[in-house]
C-alpha cells in the first residue's frame, strides 16, 4: 500500500493565481449572473410602471372631457356597461370587455379542462408506450401552431358547423317553421371562438396534467394497484389526489393562457363591445379591443390611445389574480411525499 | 437446492398446511433472468422470511405473489405458484386483480394515500365495490385495532394519513392490507425506512399477525428473521440456495452459501 500511494503522487503547482485577482473575477461575474436574473423583474416594473402611468392619463383626460370628478370615473368605470371611449357620448364602463373575457375563457376551459384532463390521464395512465411516444409529439405541435391560424379556424369551421348544429336542433324542436324564423348564430360568436381558445389551451393543460400525473411516487401506485384496484380506480382515486396541487396549476395556468388569448377572439368573436355572458353572441374582448384600436393610426397621447392602457390594466390585473390564487391553491393543496 | 426437510415439519407441533407452493418458477426481466427454478412451500399462519443478499432477487418473487410485475411491460414468468391448500390455483394464470384481492402488500417506505385514516383503511373494500357503511366502519375498526392503530387514532380518522408518522403510517398500510382479509402479506422490508422502536413496534405486530393471516416478508436484516419467522429461505444470485425452519437455517445450516451468509462472512 504505501509503495502504492507514493507513486500516485504528482507535482502540483505551489503558486496558486493571485487572491485579489481571484475575488475579483468571481465579482465580476457575479455581477453578470445577477444583472441576468434582474433583467426580468425590471422588466416586469417597467410595465406595470408604464401601464399605471397611462391609465392615470387617461382618467384625466375622461375627466376633462366629461367634467366628472375621479370617483365618478372610476366608478363609472368598474360599473359602467358601455364601453365606447371612441365615440361621443363617451362610454368608459370596462364590463363589457371584461364579460368577453370571462365567457370566452369560460367556453374555452369548459372544453380543455375536461377533455384535457381526460387526455392525460389517458396517456399517463393507459397509453401503451408506443402511442404515448406518438401522441406527445403530435400534442405539443398542436401548441405551437400560430394562434391566428386557430382564429380562422374557429370562424370558417368551428362556426359554420355550430351554425348547422344550432339550426338542426331547433328544426328538430320546433319543426314547420322557416328557415329564417330560427335563431342563426352570428358569424361572429364567442362560442366558436371560445372552443377555438380551448383548443389552443388544451395541450398546454393536458401536458402539465401528465406531468403531475407522472410525478405521483411509484410507491403511491403501486400501493393502489396492490389492493386490488383497477388503472381507472387508481387513477381517479389516488393520483388525481396526490396530484391535485399540479392539476390546479394546470387549469389556472391554462385559465391566464385563454385571458390573454388576442388573435383568436379578434378574428372569431366580434369586435363590437357588448355586456354580456351569453356565448351565442360577438362581443370584444378586452385583448381584441386592444388589437383593433391599435391597428388603426392612433395619435400619441389621444384617448383612444390612453383607453388601451386602461383595458391592458384590467388584464393585467386579472391574470395577476390568477396566478396568486393558483399559487395559494397549489400551496393549500400541496401532498407532502 | 434443499427441499424442505421431513424434519423440520415433524418439530412442529401442529401440523403444517401449506397454503401456496412455488413451482419450478422461473422470472425474466426482459432478458435478465431474474429467478431461477425457485420451489419453495408457504405454511398457512407462518411467517415465512426471504433473506439474501442485495440484488439476490428476494423482492422480485415477492412481487411475483402478486402480480406487481404485471404493471410493467418486458417481465415474463415461467412455472407456477399454487395458491389454495384444497384446490390450488396457480396464480400466474389468473387474473392480476384477482390475485391481489387475495395477498396483500405492505412496501418498504409507508405509502398511504392522499386520504383521510379512514378512507386509506376501507379502499379496498370501496375498490371491491362495498358501500355499505355499516360494514365499512365495522372493518374499519377491526383493522386498525388488527394493526394496534386504534387507540392512537380513533379521534382522528378525518385527518390525512400522510399526518401520522412514519411508524403509525406503516400500521396504517398494514391496517389498510388486513382490511380485505387477504389470504397472504406480503411484506417489503417493511421496517427500513422505520426507526428502531417503530421498527420494534412492527415487528411485534408481524407475530402477532401470524396467527390471522399468512406472511411473507422480505427483510434485509438476519436478527429480524430470527425474530418474526418460523421460516427462512435463503436466496443467492436469483436462486433459493436453501430453505428450512428459520432455527436450522440459522444454526444447523446445510449449504455452505448459507453458512457464510447467516454468520455474516459475505453480502
Amino acid at each position: 500500500m504505501a509503495e502504492g500511494s507514493s507513486s500516485i503522487k504528482t507535482n502540483l503547482p505551489l503558486v496558486l493565481p493571485s487572491r485579489t485577482a481571484r475575488i475579483w473575477r468571481e465579482r465580476i461575474i457575479a455581477s453578470v449572473l445577477f444583472l441576468a436574473a434582474i433583467s426580468s423583474v425590471l422588466i416586469t416594473l417597467v410595465i406595470i410602471y408604464i401601464l399605471f402611468s397611462e391609465t392615470v392619463i387617461f382618467f384625466e383626460k375622461v375627466i376633462e372631457l366629461d367634467q366628472m370628478s375621479l370617483w365618478q370615473a372610476l366608478l363609472e368605470f368598474f360599473t359602467g356597461t358601455d364601453w365606447s371611449p371612441l365615440i361621443e357620448p363617451l362610454g368608459i364602463g370596462i364590463l363589457p370587455l371584461l364579460s368577453g373575457t370571462l365567457t370566452t375563457c369560460f367556453v374555452a376551459l369548459f372544453v380543455a379542462v375536461p377533455l384535457g384532463t381526460i387526455a392525460a390521464i389517458y396517456l399517463s395512465e393507459f397509453a401503451p408506450a408506443k402511442v404515448r411516444e406518438v401522441l406527445k409529439p403530435i400534442l405539443e405541435i398542436l401548441a405551437g401552431i400560430p394562434t391566428v391560424v386557430y382564429g380562422y379556424f374557429a370562424l370558417l369551421v368551428i362556426t359554420p358547423v355550430l351554425q348547422k348544429i344550432i339550426l338542426g336542433v331547433q328544426q328538430f324542436l320546433f319543426p314547420g317553421r322557416e328557415e329564417w324564423d330560427y335563431f342563426q348564430l352570428p358569424g361572429f360568436n364567442m362560442l366558436g371562438a371560445g372552443i377555438s381558445v380551448g383548443l389552443m389551451v388544451l395541450p398546454y393543460i393536458c401536458s402539465l396534467v401528465e406531468d403531475a400525473l407522472q410525478a405521483v411516487p411509484l410507491e403511491l401506485r403501486e400501493g393502489s394497484y396492490a389492493m386490488g384496484a383497477t388503472r381507472i380506480q387508481t387513477a381517479l382515486s389516488v393520483l388525481i389526489p396526490a396530484a391535485v396541487s399540479g392539476i390546479v396549476a394546470a387549469y389556472i395556468l391554462g385559465f391566464s393562457r385563454a385571458v390573454g388569448e388576442t388573435m383568436i377572439v379578434a378574428v372569431a368573436a366580434g369586435l363590437q363591445p357588448k355586456f354580456t355572458f351569453n356565448p351565442l353572441e360577438g362581443a370584444a374582448t378586452t385583448t381584441a379591443f386592444i388589437v383593433s384600436v391599435s391597428l388603426g393610426d392612433l395619435p400619441h397621447g389621444s384617448l383612444e390611445y390612453q383607453s388601451i392602457f386602461a383595458a391592458g390594466i384590467m388584464l393585467f390585473l386579472a391574470t395577476l389574480f390568477m396566478n396568486v390564487l393558483g399559487y395559494f391553491l397549489s400551496r393549500r393543496y400541496r401532498e407532502v411525499y | 437446492m434443499v427441499k424442505p426437510t421431513e424434519g423440520a415439519v415433524v418439530t412442529q407441533q401442529e401440523p403444517l398446511k401449506k397454503l401456496a407452493e412455488v413451482r419450478d418458477l422461473n422470472f425474466y426481466y426482459g432478458h435478465n433472468h431474474a429467478l431461477k427454478n425457485i420451489n419453495m412451500p408457504i405454511y398457512e399462519k407462518k411467517v415465512t422470511a426471504l433473506i439474501g443478499p442485495s440484488g439476490c432477487g428476494k423482492t422480485t418473487l415477492l412481487r411475483c405473489f402478486n402480480r406487481m410485475h404485471d404493471l410493467y411491460p418486458g417481465n415474463r414468468y415461467e412455472g407456477q405458484i399454487l395458491l389454495g391448500a384444497d384446490q390450488p390455483r396457480n396464480l400466474l394464470e389468473m387474473d392480476p386483480i384477482e390475485v391481489r384481492m387475495q395477498i396483500g402488500m405492505v412496501f418498504q417506505k409507508p405509502n398511504p394515500f392522499p386520504k383521510s385514516i379512514y378512507e386509506n383503511i376501507v379502499y379496498g373494500l370501496r375498490v371491491r365495490g362495498i358501500k355499505d357503511k355499516a360494514i365499512l366502519d365495522e372493518v374499519m375498526e377491526r383493522s386498525l385495532r388488527n394493526a394496534a392503530l386504534w387507540d392512537e387514532v380513533k379521534d382522528r380518522l378525518k385527518e390525512p394519513g400522510t399526518s401520522l408518522s412514519g411508524g403509525q403510517q406503516q400500521r396504517l398500510c398494514i391496517a389498510r392490507a388486513l382490511a380485505t382479509d387477504p389470504k397472504i402479506i406480503l411484506f417489503d422490508e417493511p421496517t427500513s425506512a422505520l426507526d428502531p422502536i417503530a421498527t420494534v413496534n412492527i415487528e411485534n405486530l408481524i407475530v402477532e399477525l401470524k396467527d390471522q393471516v399468512t406472511i411473507l416478508i422480505v427483510t434485509h436484516n438476519m436478527q429480524q428473521a430470527i425474530r418474526v419467522s418460523q421460516f427462512t429461505a435463503f436466496m443467492y444470485l436469483g436462486e433459493l440456495v436453501e430453505f428450512n425452519d428459520t432455527m436450522s437455517i440459522f444454526t444447523k445450516p446445510v449449504e455452505q452459501k448459507t453458512a457464510d451468509y447467516v454468520s455474516g462472512r459475505f453480502g
